[in-house]
């Protein structure tokens, strides 16, 4: 493709850029090409266009993350030693020592305090880690919300949400390194979920642990989980996640000139190699700054793990928060039957719940395209109020998650807001339930009527406030048509179709097969598209614009704006010198 | 809607036209070549500025010692601070150096490329289809289904085999969770100290952490305890000892004799998920477990009155010796922490 680059920048440029002669990077290219034949997917990857918007950089913010946590948790490798031996503490920090802890614990506050940068590295790496989830999950709500994940992209959608659960184990894992009071209490309370299980809760506590809670295996153990077979697990499903991307092409915004067969943007070398490349540097920096800003994960505040010892407030880290307020908010059901005990109260909100929300996130894509039946493939994105019912769902789904991380900092709510945390729990107990229902119907209305609003615009075009005053002294507030790239760009959607089964019976008034399924899959089709506004028919806009020239015609000779003081006295200036607003 | 063979849609021409990409607009940079040079020198300016943070980083990492004060500046250590703003710093600097450059001075022509639908050619799934035919036919898999059942015996029992090697990363739990060190006539002592408790020390209201002795006094040479053992043992031995008014007690049934003068002993473990109970609020009796709030009345056999547990808190035995210190009469009477499959006591 040939473009006009004749202006970019060429003051930069006093010599061509192409050299004379052939240099010494061309021939380790030749060498390099010559083995690895790289130039055939080099030519094509090298232009590959990228399209711009602010939102498909939350992914970047995940991805650049997980790298500044590769290398500042080989930093920290470096010094901190997995085990559980007990060791006398001898170093830098006055207040803990000649206390007895493990070594683990003694190491961490040996990076904290007797390693130059190790405190910035491991605040870094805890900073970058928070970011690395909370990045996942608005990611994950940003390919949700615009539709992202319609065909040919559910299998991404399964990987990342892959990522995000196995990125949340990596953070608890990690979180429970340092031996601290508040981690190992943390670890404690992992061992009753486990124990929790039917069956084979407790072996599976035996084996983790090495015997008994707490023994002298966990840390080590998580280590090797920590630092070998998750983060194996994230770098190639990250990868796969990447290579998918890059062969599905970017989704891009409807716009004009902007199909669904083409992809427009920017190329991968320069402009995309810079800005991708800048951000991570960006992230970085800003991890940097928060490393040596501030303070994160205090373990010389907690002291070593002791089992009979506990602080008042313990808390997870934030993405560990909802699963823990399922448990807070839990009535205290247990089934003794049969020489067995059946905890419901630790296994439903810990172990079910987390299993189920998990599930569903992954089977979103699947159910609605089963609804849909829509077996296209989809590459530009849908605003959210465009697909209310889908929008609705996740916001539901994110209410629900709210109220229970809330649920979960419910001794905080109870002393910070002077409450009693009896009624909190009462209160969440009914929330978790009823929030989610109102939040699902809200927000489809509202987006409903932001869908109406987009046709109000299209069709009488938007308010300029101006108001008119008519001959006969009635007002009205100006509209005036918007621009056609504008208007193209609220139409360039598909108008949705209700699912109506085929005829339930057939001819001889047999009932078809898998009628009920249909019969479900209808409601579950007009539940989601019925009450949706589509945009206006080719005559319906005519007729509009139509009508709106024909108004115009009524106001000609009226173009002067109305103060609203015509008639009180206080018109002090002459309101006809104003001049109109420009035509947008 | 009918998909036409590139198995993507069309979109709709309705209700307006498509009216393709606007035109391209230069930038200040583009057209004014003294706005390039400034923009030139600013993006110089980053990446300088970059440099001067790591030589600061450098000085800073030779400058400020870590020490023992994690709290010089603002309540932060001044190593970890001028380490952190310096590194930061020059890492920003890199970052909007880059993009500064790459919007100011790169060329900002959009580009189009097409997609293909992602399904492969019906010809290339066809040839795929006939190439692992041939494939198949040629190993012979199926027409000698013994080599496959083989096979596949073969590699499902090979599978069991790291399954089997990782039954030795823990013991069988055994009734190792029905039982604590916890045995006829064994002290009641403080915990940290293990010193042993006079009963009519204790005042009403008063709530004492409390261990076995034998932490104290089982270990090697009739030392303290160590290790693993004094770890676990910790984690399901330690109780809390209480007095509180013989009046506000209600004794539970068969549990009569198991207090001294309102002196109660109790499980410190949660019956819930295992966290160590700490919070005691004298005027209602209460303790209440920081971690999920559940809240036991030890007046009333440490019934759940409130949270997410199920079962009270088991109670050990009391009794005192001759000297006036409290003793246990036994163990507990059933398991003690978090509940588990095998556990056969209401």
């Amino acid at each position: 493709m040939s473009i006009d680059t004749s202006k970019v920048a060429d003051s930069n440029r006093d010599e061509p850029a192409t050299p004379a002669k052939p240099s010494k990077a061309g021939a380790a290219a030749n060498w390099a090409d010559e083995r690895l034949g790289l130039a055939g997917a080099m030519k094509k990857q090298i232009r590959k266009v990228f399209p711009d918007h602010w939102s498909f950089m939350l992914g970047e913010i995940a991805l650049w993350s997980f790298v500044i946590l590769l290398l500042t948790g080989v930093f920290l490798t470096l010094w901190f030693k997995p085990s559980m031996g007990e060791v006398t503490y001898e170093g830098s920090y006055a207040q803990l020592r000649g206390i007895q802890m493990s070594e683990a614990y003694a190491s961490s506050l040996d990076i904290s305090f007797d390693v130059r940068a190790g405190l910035l590295m491991r605040q870094m790496h805890h900073w970058a880690a928070m970011l690395f989830v909370a990045s996942m999950m608005v990611h994950m709500m940003r390919v949700f919300f615009t539709g992202a994940f319609r065909k040919p992209r559910e299998l991404n959608w399964v990987i990342g949400s892959l990522l995000l659960l196995l990125g949340t184990l990596e953070g608890f894992t990690g979180y429970s390194l340092p031996d601290d009071l508040l981690s190992g209490t943390g670890i404690r309370a992992a061992d009753g979920f486990m124990k929790s299980m039917p069956v084979v809760g407790t072996y599976m506590s035996f084996f983790l642990f090495g015997g008994e809670f707490p023994g002298e295996s966990i840390i080590p153990r998580l280590y090797a989980v920590h630092i070998l077979l998750i983060p194996g697990l994230l770098l190639a499903l990250v990868t796969a996640h990447m290579l998918l991307l890059v062969y599905h092409k970017h989704t891009q915004w409807p716009g004009p000139g902007r199909t669904e067969e083409n992809v427009v943007g920017y190329p991968m070398m320069p402009v995309y190699m810079a800005k991708a490349g800048g951000f991570f540097f960006m992230v970085f920096g800003a991890t940097a700054l928060m490393g040596g800003l501030l303070t994160i994960n205090p373990v010389w505040k907690f002291g070593p793990y002791d089992p009979s010892k506990v602080t008042a407030g313990s808390q997870p880290d934030w993405y560990m928060g909802w699963p823990d307020g399922a448990l807070r908010i839990m009535p205290g059901w247990e089934t003794h039957a049969f020489g067995h005990t059946i905890s419901w109260n630790v296994m439903l909100p810990i172990i079910v719940l987390p299993g189920l929300m998990f599930t569903i996130l992954l089977l979103l894509p699947f159910i609605e395209s089963w609804i849909t039946q829509d077996k296209r493939e989809h590459h530009l994105l849908q605003r959210p109020r465009n697909a209310p019912t889908r929008t609705a769902v996740m916001v539901s789904l994110m209410t629900f998650y709210g109220l229970l991380w809330a649920a979960g900092g419910n001794d905080l709510l109870a002393t910070h807001f002077h409450l009693s945390i009896n009624q909190i729990t009462h209160f969440m107990r009914a929330a978790v339930f009823i929030g989610p229902l109102i939040a699902f119907w809200v927000t489809r209305r509202w987006c409903i009527s932001l869908q109406r609003h987009d046709n109000e615009k299209l069709l009488h075009g938007y308010e300029t406030g101006i108001i008119m005053r008519s001959p006969e002294g009635g007002y009205s507030e100006r509209h005036l048509p918007i621009k056609e790239s504008s208007a193209y760009t609220l139409t360039a959607r598909d108008r949705d179709q209700v699912f109506t089964p085929e005829s339930e019976t057939d001819d001889n008034g047999i009932a078809a097969p898998g009628s009920r399924k249909e019969r479900l899959r209808a409601r579950l089709s007009r539940l989601m598209y019925a009450d949706n506004v589509q945009k206006p028919t080719r005559e319906e806009l005519e007729e509009a614009h139509h009508h709106a020239e024909h108004e115009r015609e009524l106001e000609a000779g009226l173009d002067h704006p109305a103060s609203g003081h015509e008639f009180d006295g206080h018109n002090l200036h002459e309101v006809s010198d104003e001049p109109l607003r420009p035509h947008h | 809607m009918s998909s036409h063979d590139d198995n993507l849609p069309v979109l709709e021409a309705d209700p307006i036209a498509d009216p393709g990409l606007p035109d391209h607009t230069w930038r200040p940079t583009d057209v004014d070549p003294a706005m390039a040079r400034r923009a030139e020198r600013q993006v110089a300016f980053w990446f300088t500025l970059s440099m001067v943070c790591t030589v600061l980083f450098f000085v800073s990492y030779f400058a400020f010692q870590v020490g023992d004060d994690p709290s010089t500046f603002f309540g932060l250590g001044a190593s970890t601070l001028f380490l952190g703003l310096t590194l930061g710093g020059a890492l920003l600097s890199i970052g909007i150096g880059v993009i500064q450059w790459a919007r100011k001075l790169m060329g900002d022509h959009e580009i189009v490329e097409y997609r293909h639908s992602a399904a492969s050619s019906s010809e290339d799934r066809e040839q795929a289809l006939a190439a692992l035919g041939l494939g198949a036919e040629e190993s012979g898999i199926g027409r000698r289904p013994l080599i496959r059942n083989t096979l596949l015996g073969a590699m499902g029992l090979v599978g069991l085999a790291p399954i089997i090697a990782l039954r030795d990363l823990g013991p069988l739990p055994g009734d190792a969770l029905d039982h604590t060190i916890w045995s006829k006539g064994m002290h009641v002592v403080r915990d940290v100290v293990g010193t042993r408790i006079l009963a009519s020390e204790l005042i009403v209201g008063d709530l004492v952490n409390a261990q076995p002795e034998a932490l104290f006094t089982g270990g090697p040479d009739g030392g303290p305890m160590e290790g693993v053992e004094l770890q676990v043992q910790k984690a399901k031995s330690s109780v809390i000892v209480v007095r509180m008014d013989p009046d506000d007690i209600i004794p539970g049934k068969g549990r009569e004799d198991w207090s001294v003068d309102g002196i109660q002993c109790y499980s410190k473990i949660c019956t819930h998920v295992g966290c160590p109970i700490s919070l005691w609020e004298r005027t209602t009796g209460n303790v209440l477990c920081p971690c999920h709030q559940s809240t036991f009345d030890l007046g009333d056999s440490a019934k759940v009155v409130f949270g997410p547990a199920a079962r009270p808190l088991p109670q050990l035995p009391l009794a005192v010796d001759d000297e006036g210190y409290l003793i246990a009469q036994d163990d507990f009477d059933e398991p003690v922490g978090p509940s588990f499959w095998e556990r056969d006591s209401q």
